[in-house]
């Protein structure tokens, strides 16, 4: 029973880990690009997420939309003025502008929204159902797993069965052919951003809630830790980052129940380093050789 | 394209990089312009604290109630007919720029006494600057014995302190726990990467134990967790009757609401890292029934000195006064009373004056330096009711 008690608690995490996976991972697969920025993003989902509530008085879904639509715009912002530009440069100075963006964000974000932490408005009562043998799913831990199912089935149907889906995946898988075929590219890579940043949004509102708080530096280590998921599940796969994100996320808790909860970071690098030896391409990854 | 596209992309690199050097450079600059004042017939006074950074809270609300207490005094005519002049510096938290700050203070704006830092880590960083200087320092909230002792043993002469150390506030914690919440089984849980909260675990735990109790889980986390869900439920399933949260307001409130979430409704108490208004606002006021702490003071305390203290902060700065910034404001006031018995706005008279300080009469309590420049003085204990802190009792700490 405690197993399953932990099992729960580890999920819910897991499930915002693997929201934030999905985000590295398209941008990823679309431009071999790691977004260092994506955490930030997230930040700034949560702050909007904050406002729309504390501020506006707004609910849980409105504020969730606000946020998704402010992350977007973030998103695209950031991919035209910041790697557009950079789209014929070698791969190091893209991934240097990425932290130089990610720096600019968190900087930026503490001078504006100040070093205090924030205290996120809990528009979801604070209460547990009682499951069978003392088992409890709180009413957060339900919501945050219902928003990120609905997510993913959401980003699985964009992916697969629209048009710009099947562009998303062709320029992923050849830029040239796919510009040949007639798919603009440029356009294609910014929904990807406008896509992954909705997701940060998403991931970003639910952070506040499951944190119940809410800081300028508050993207950083989830952030780091989803980049993990994903590079364990796959980087550039996106079933890879949600299984990545979710494996996280009870890895995380079962450490903390059974060894102790400063074991939690050092046993989710260490899990990094083995994925990243055994199986370099992660555990759902395709083995294709590097483009050049 | 592939040569302009280039450098294209190089400048807008750099451009994004001299952005972010830009950004924070007037994140320290801006704290630099406060202040001022005539050079002559003041006394300078300098104020290093954590502004910035993770202990950001503590730091600001010890200069604010500096800044009030100085207002105050010069209102009222200054000190020795002199005005004090405030030169605040931010020292972000940082042990080695607590140190730079320190020394700016001393060496060029050649102040003649320095009040802060807050915390443990970054006083230590100043405590050096303040005796090689011999200049006065006072730290408002740095409670590990350390600061005003050095390894040696040997008493650091120019640094006194306001707040009670973390031993005496420990020990009275887990006595309280066990003679008054009448809990023989407690879980701690704790900061491993603060010293404060190492401290504080390791005094309430010998305690504890001494008095007969027995802590069933002991767990440290690290100031970047956010989820402490798994530990709880552990705690839960060992049997604790209390849990013991030495540690600051932001992880507690994360901490006891998500303990309430998961039906873990035993009391939990901790100590004055607790106290700030946004702790009711992180955990929920609900979730904080049957929470205890330690602390310098209780804003419920009906004296007419704390009373009419927050009603000055209040119209000053609109909020709630904590215990940091009543621990600033009794500083500066500190300060005064030494300036005065001094006679003098001379660093070492200073110095000499607040050692034989007696019974000063401050917002967080009467205080009398012991030899080694820590303030003997009640300690408050607190409970949270729907939000409210509500005075339990003062006890004197007794070995």
């Amino acid at each position: 029973m405690d197993f399953l008690q932990q099992l729960i608690n580890g999920l819910s995490l897991g499930s915002i880990y693997a929201v934030i996976a999905l985000g590295y991972t398209m941008v990823y697969g679309i431009i071999q690009l790691i977004n260092f920025a994506h955490g930030d993003i997230i930040m700034v989902g949560a702050y909007v997420g904050f406002f729309a509530v504390a501020v506006l008085g707004w609910s849980f879904i409105p504020a969730l939309v606000l946020a998704m639509a402010a992350c977007t715009v973030l998103g695209v912002v950031i991919e035209r003025i910041a790697y557009k530009p950079l789209r014929n440069s070698p791969r190091l100075a893209v991934l240097i502008t990425a932290i130089g963006v990610s720096l600019f964000l968190e900087n930026l974000g503490l001078r504006v929204l100040k070093t205090d932490y924030r205290a996120f408005p809990q528009i979801i009562p604070r209460d547990a159902i009682s499951l069978f043998g003392g088992l409890t799913v709180t009413y957060q831990q339900l919501l945050i797993l219902i928003t990120t199912i609905l997510m993913m089935v959401l980003l699985q149907y964009v992916v697969h069965y629209t048009r710009i889906g099947k562009a998303m995946r062709a320029v992923s898988y050849d830029r040239e052919a796919a510009m040949l075929m007639g798919i603009s590219v440029d356009n294609t890579i910014s929904f990807t951003f406008a896509l992954g940043s909705a997701l940060a949004g998403v991931a970003g509102v639910l952070l506040g809630l499951y944190y119940q708080t809410c800081h300028p530096l508050m993207g950083i280590m989830p952030g780091l830790k989803a980049f993990v998921a994903a590079v364990i599940g796959g980087i550039g796969v996106i079933p890879g980052a949600m299984a990545g994100g979710f494996l996280l996320g009870i890895v995380e808790a079962l450490v903390a129940a059974y060894g102790s909860s400063q074991w939690r970071d050092p046993v989710v690098f260490l899990l990094l380093i083995l994925v990243l030896l055994v199986r370099p391409t992660g555990l759902m990854g395709r083995d294709v050789g590097e483009k050049a | 394209m592939g040569k302009g596209q280039g450098y294209r992309g190089l400048r807008l690199a750099s451009l994004a990089l001299a952005l972010v050097f830009l950004v924070s450079a007037v994140a320290g600059c801006g704290q630099k312009q406060e202040g001022g004042g005539q050079a002559s017939n003041t006394i300078k006074v300098g104020i290093n604290f954590e502004l910035t950074g993770n202990a950001a809270t503590y730091g600001s609300h010890c200069r604010d109630g500096i800044l009030l207490a100085i207002e105050e005094i010069n209102k009222s005519g200054g000190v020795l007919n002199k005005q004090l002049e405030p030169k605040v510096l931010d020292n972000a938290s940082k042990q080695d720029e607590s140190t730079n700050v320190a020394t700016k203070l001393a060496t060029e704006e050649k102040v003649k006494a320095l009040l802060g830092p807050a915390t443990t880590g970054c006083t230590l960083g100043a405590a050096p600057v303040a005796t090689e200087n011999k200049i006065p320092l006072i730290t408002t909230a740095a409670t590990a014995p350390s600061v005003t002792v050095d390894d040696n043993g040997k008493v650091r002469d120019f640094v006194f302190r306001v707040c009670f150390i973390d031993p005496p506030q420990a020990i009275m914690g887990a006595r309280f726990a066990y003679n008054d919440l009448k809990v023989k089984k407690a879980a701690i849980y704790y900061d491993t990467g603060n010293d404060y909260s190492k401290g504080l675990y390791q005094n309430f735990k010998d305690e504890f134990t001494k008095l007969g109790g027995q802590i069933v889980a002991e767990e440290g986390f690290s100031s970047t967790d956010e989820d402490f869900r798994p530990t709880l439920t552990k705690f839960k399933q060992n049997g604790a009757e209390l849990i013991y949260i030495p540690a600051y307001y932001n992880q507690v409130g994360k901490i006891v609401s998500q303990a309430r979430e998961l039906k873990i409704d035993v009391p939990m108490l901790g100590a004055d890292g607790w106290d700030s208004p946004d702790l009711v606002k992180i955990a929920g006021a609900q979730a904080l029934n049957h929470t205890y702490f330690t602390n310098h003071y209780s804003s419920a305390d009906p004296s007419s000195k704390v009373q009419e203290f927050i009603k000055a902060y209040k119209a000053k700065y609109g909020s709630e006064p904590d215990a940091f910034a009543a621990l600033g404001y009794d500083a500066a006031y500190l300060l005064k009373a030494a300036i005065e018995k001094a006679n003098s706005d001379d660093p070492v008279a200073i110095k000499d004056a607040l050692a034989q300080i007696k019974d000063f009469e401050g917002v967080t309590g009467k205080l009398t330096f012991d030899d080694k420049h820590n303030p003997m003085k009640e300690i408050s204990i607190i409970e949270l009711k729907d939000g409210k802190q509500s005075l339990v009792k003062k006890v004197m700490y007794t070995e």
